[in-house]
């Protein structure tokens, strides 16, 4: 293993997201053509990550990496051993035909900038994702990639369908993506690792681990929402809201597979145990077989690849799961034919839809002499789907068939759930890329030509890959398939499968896989009728289901919301004070800190006597029953405390007290002559009850609790400091007031700013006038 | 001397929350006023109370002449004096304001933001 900061890396990796800010201004300056020197990005990822190549297959994987939060001991840190490196390979290169495609694909749309910017930004956080070597940093890009489809599903935002269809994306994948962290942490907390290429020496503690179980569940969680496995499979067809580009990159080639990466680099580390070898194949198998069902049930040429897509996701999880090394060689090489064949096929299908208006394969025929170069990739492609022998496909099924082909009842029962999903797969390949080509030409929206070499570029390349890797297969394998299924399972592997068909048993599984594909294939339309009505009759599903949980959420909420903001001031205050008395009366109760009984209080009678008035004045305040009455109320207590502070050593506190009293008793007036308003007291005999008491406790607990205080010794280091120093070090013999003006001079500052604001406010209250609307809203 | 400020403290904040607690708008700007004259009690109650004479060192000299009352808590209440009473004048206009534009000062019926008969919120997407 090499280790070093590799700039040059580091560069490719940020790439993206350079790209993605140039892209807007790019797209302005030369419109759709913008994507010729986009998808320079990627192309040059592709190179750089190909030159890896010959070291990772000699067994050398690379590590690279930057500190990116040395206190925390977080590094920006990179890790490509076979699987990452096929995996960025991917990316980059069916990415950078992708950006050609969408340049062709939303020619002259007016957010075709935008558009470039989100891929681009996607393809950066999914190729961060398979680079990552530390936890953190893979949460990071796994999340990011979540954002981006989000934001790509929404792309067309004007539509109803396309935000719910985000919306929904995000928040199955988001949970996910919590569920991963949770599941990080646990393993992390095992095992003591924070990075992939440290856990990955370190399987035999975690699979002996208690905690075992709780991460291998929580990481799945993360796994099979990303790539959409049953019961989560809803969302990966509600995505192809997105445009077709979007689809066919990150809705079945790159970022679904995700999960699918994350389950075959945790392999090592999380397999081979009973629990792995029974989750993965149940949960991938059942996926397999309802994905390819809901596949043959659609008319939409997307929506039938997207179930397909879910369905080769459940094979690519079961084959992962299935615990033999040959069902992880098929596993590796079905991801890379899956990747070539299906980016191709949604690459036509936008064709089509492009170029005829329709997606309806009721409604689409004879468009082979129109679009021939369609026609041949669509063609290349399915016969790759298919599993048709010189054709990389087919090179997969074999390995497939010869993993599972195995005797005992657990592989019978897989193999029968591969023969028919793949069947039925074989049925929609024909179906999506021979089908609309065939026939008389029918009606469509627009008449059909070619389209530009932007569009068809992408999906001949990839159909043309696929055909040469079938071909070419011992090369791919030395370079690609072998060093990925070593990396998978975590010991040095060594592919043979090759495209030519030989004999054996593999090879009869084939040819009753395309056997029955064919009858499917002809059968269709009334195999559909049948799926339609058995899915009517369930009535229900994870889609609706998803609708059901939002409208509850949104009514539990608004039912809580009405209960704690329920509008009502005099609530919410008693709440308030509730607490306070609570707060204050609950500790000193339960914590036996009441304070001791005082003694006699020792004040003088001319004291006494102002206290008296004090009291009088705020019982004249409550019982007041005119204006007038409650206004010079107000004043006589206010007047009183001013005489005390008087009397206890505080002259400026006084003067202060006076003045501001007598302003308040003089505004107080000017308003409340002005409103026709009587401060008598309305509330209902209970209500004042209640007020009363919850008044009356806060009051005793507030008095206990200064009580308390005051009979606990007193610190006065600080007012001695002030005593000592303001002479001396201020040169002012009125303490308070250099207190104010001089120790705590910037407090009292903010306080000055907190009067004018205060007066900005009641300027702009009074000089704000809001005729009618609120008086029509009463 | 505390205990007896103890007792007029609760008495001032038992009062002032009792007239907040009113539904009545000129009730709870009144219980405002006396809750900040309890609050600046509190700060001076704590600080202990003496008739010592005022916290004011004599010409001639750079240290107070004898015990005095404590300066701090005395410094903290003018600031809360001033702070108080432009609270008092913005709620007293804001109470003002309020019942010029919607004619009540019950807050039972000052419900223009968050309406007695709120609807859920719609539920597309």
């Amino acid at each position: 293993m090499e280790i070093g900061a590799q700039p040059l890396t580091l560069l490719a990796l940020l790439l993206p997201f350079v790209a993605a800010a140039l892209a807007p201004l790019l797209c302005r300056v030369l419109k759709h053509n913008a994507a010729w020197l986009l998808a320079l990005a990627p192309a040059l990822i592709f190179l750089h990550l190909a030159g890896f190549v010959p070291q990772v297959a000699s067994g050398r994987p690379i590590a690279g990496g930057y500190d990116w939060i040395p206190s925390l001991g977080i590094r920006f840190s990179w890790y490509l051993d076979g699987l990452s490196l096929t995996f960025g390979l991917l990316i980059s290169g069916i990415g950078a035909l992708i950006v050609l495609y969408s340049g062709g694909y939303l020619k002259g749309h007016a957010q075709q900038g935008r558009f470039f910017s989100f891929i681009l930004l996607f393809m950066g956080a999914m190729l961060g994702l398979v680079v990552s070597d530390s936890f953190l940093m893979l949460f990071v890009f796994w999340e990011l990639t979540s954002i981006t489809s989000f934001l790509l599903i929404g792309f067309d935002h004007g539509r109803q369908a396309a935000r719910r269809a985000a919306l929904q994306a995000l928040v199955v994948t988001g949970m996910g993506g919590l569920s991963l962290l949770a599941g990080l942490l646990v393993v992390s907390a095992v095992t003591g690792a924070r990075d992939l290429s440290m856990l990955l020496s370190s399987g035999e503690a975690m699979r002996e681990s208690p905690l075992y179980l709780a991460a291998l569940l929580l990481i799945l969680g993360g796994a099979f929402t990303k790539s959409a496995q049953f019961p989560f499979h809803f969302w990966l067809p509600n995505a192809m809201e997105a445009p077709t580009p979007v689809s066919a990159y990150l809705h079945s080639a790159t970022m679904v597979k995700a999960g699918v990466y994350l389950l075959m680099r945790l392999n090592p580390v999380l397999g081979d145990t009973a629990a792995w070898e029974t989750l993965l194949p149940v949960f991938g198998g059942t996926t397999m077989l309802v994905g390819a069902l809901l596949a043959v049930r659609q008319t939409d040429l997307k929506l039938m690849l997207a179930y397909t897509t879910v369905s080769s996701l459940g094979l690519l999880v079961m084959l992962t799961g299935f615990g033999s090394e040959r069902a992880l060689e098929a596993a590796v090489l079905y991801l890379v034919a899956h990747s070539l064949f299906k980016g191709a096929l949604f690459m036509v299908a936008g064709l089509i839809d492009h170029e005829t208006g329709t997606r309806d394969i009721t409604r689409l025929a004879g468009l082979s002499r129109a679009m021939p170069i369609t026609f041949a990739a669509g063609l290349l492609a399915a016969l790759s789907m298919g599993g048709v022998p010189l054709f990389f496909g087919f090179v997969a099924k074999e390995e497939i068939y010869a993993a599972v082909g195995v005797l005992g009842v657990w592989p019978v029962a897989l193999i029968m759930v591969a023969i028919a999903g793949n069947a039925l797969m074989f049925a929609i390949a024909f179906t999506v890329g021979l089908k609309p080509f065939l026939g008389s030409r029918d009606d469509m929206p627009k008449r059909p030509h070619e389209g530009p070499a932007l569009l068809w570029i992408g999906p001949l390349c990839l159909a043309l890959l696929g055909l040469a890797a079938g071909i070419f297969t011992q090369a791919l394998h030395a370079a690609i398939s072998s060093p990925m299924a070593s990396a998978v399972a975590g010991m040095p592997m060594d592919i043979t499968a090759s495209g030519i068909p030989h004999l054996g048993l593999p090879l009869y599984l084939s040819a009753a896989t395309i056997a029955l594909g064919i009858a499917v294939y002809r059968l269709q339309s009334r195999l559909r009728d049948v799926i339609a009505g058995a899915l009517d009759a369930i009535g229900w599903g994870p889609d609706r289901g998803f609708d059901q949980v939002l409208r509850g959420l949104v009514r539990v909420s608004f039912a809580a919301t009405r209960i704690i903001q329920n509008g009502r001031l005099d609530i919410y205050l008693t709440v308030t004070f509730v607490c306070v008395a609570i707060t204050l009366l609950v500790p000193m109760v339960a914590y036996g800190e009441l304070p001791a009984a005082p003694q006699f209080p020792a004040l003088l009678p001319h004291e006494w006597t102002i206290v008296m008035i004090a009291v009088i004045g705020l019982g004249a305040v409550v019982y007041a029953k005119d204006r007038l009455t409650a206004i010079v109320s107000l004043g006589i207590q206010g007047f009183a405390v001013a005489l005390l502070f008087m009397l206890f050593g505080a002259p400026d506190l006084s003067f202060t007290q006076f003045m501001v009293e007598t302003l308040s008793v003089v505004i107080l007036a000017l308003v409340m002559t002005r409103l026709k308003l009587t401060p008598s007291d309305h509330r209902r005999r209970r209500d004042k009850a209640l007020d009363l008491t919850v008044s009356g406790s806060c009051g005793v607990a507030i008095g206990l609790l200064l009580l308390k205080v005051t009979q606990l010794p007193f610190d006065d280091r600080l007012s001695a400091f002030y005593e000592a120093h303001s002479r001396e070090l201020a040169h002012g013999r009125n303490i308070v007031n250099v207190i104010i003006v001089d120790f705590r001079g910037l407090d009292t500052l903010g306080e000055i700013a907190v009067v004018m604001i205060a007066g900005l406010a009641i300027l702009a209250l009074i000089r704000v006038t809001t005729p009618d609307v609120a008086k029509d809203a009463r | 001397m505390e205990a007896a400020f103890s007792v007029l403290v609760a008495l001032f904040f038992g009062v002032g929350i009792y007239l907040i607690l009113s539904r009545h708008v000129i009730r709870i700007v009144l219980g405002i006023a006396i809750f900040g004259n309890a609050v600046n009690l509190l700060i001076f109650t704590s600080g202990r109370i003496t008739r010592d004479g005022v916290p004011i060192i004599p010409a001639g000299s750079d240290l107070l002449a004898g015990p005095a009352a404590n300066p701090l808590p005395q410094a903290l209440i003018l600031t809360a004096i001033v702070i108080s009473f432009s609270f008092f004048a913005f709620v007293l206009v804001l109470a003002y304001r309020a019942y010029q534009e919607i004619g009540v000062d019950d807050t039972m019926d000052m419900r223009i933001s968050e309406p007695r008969d709120d609807q859920l919120p719609p539920m597309g997407y």
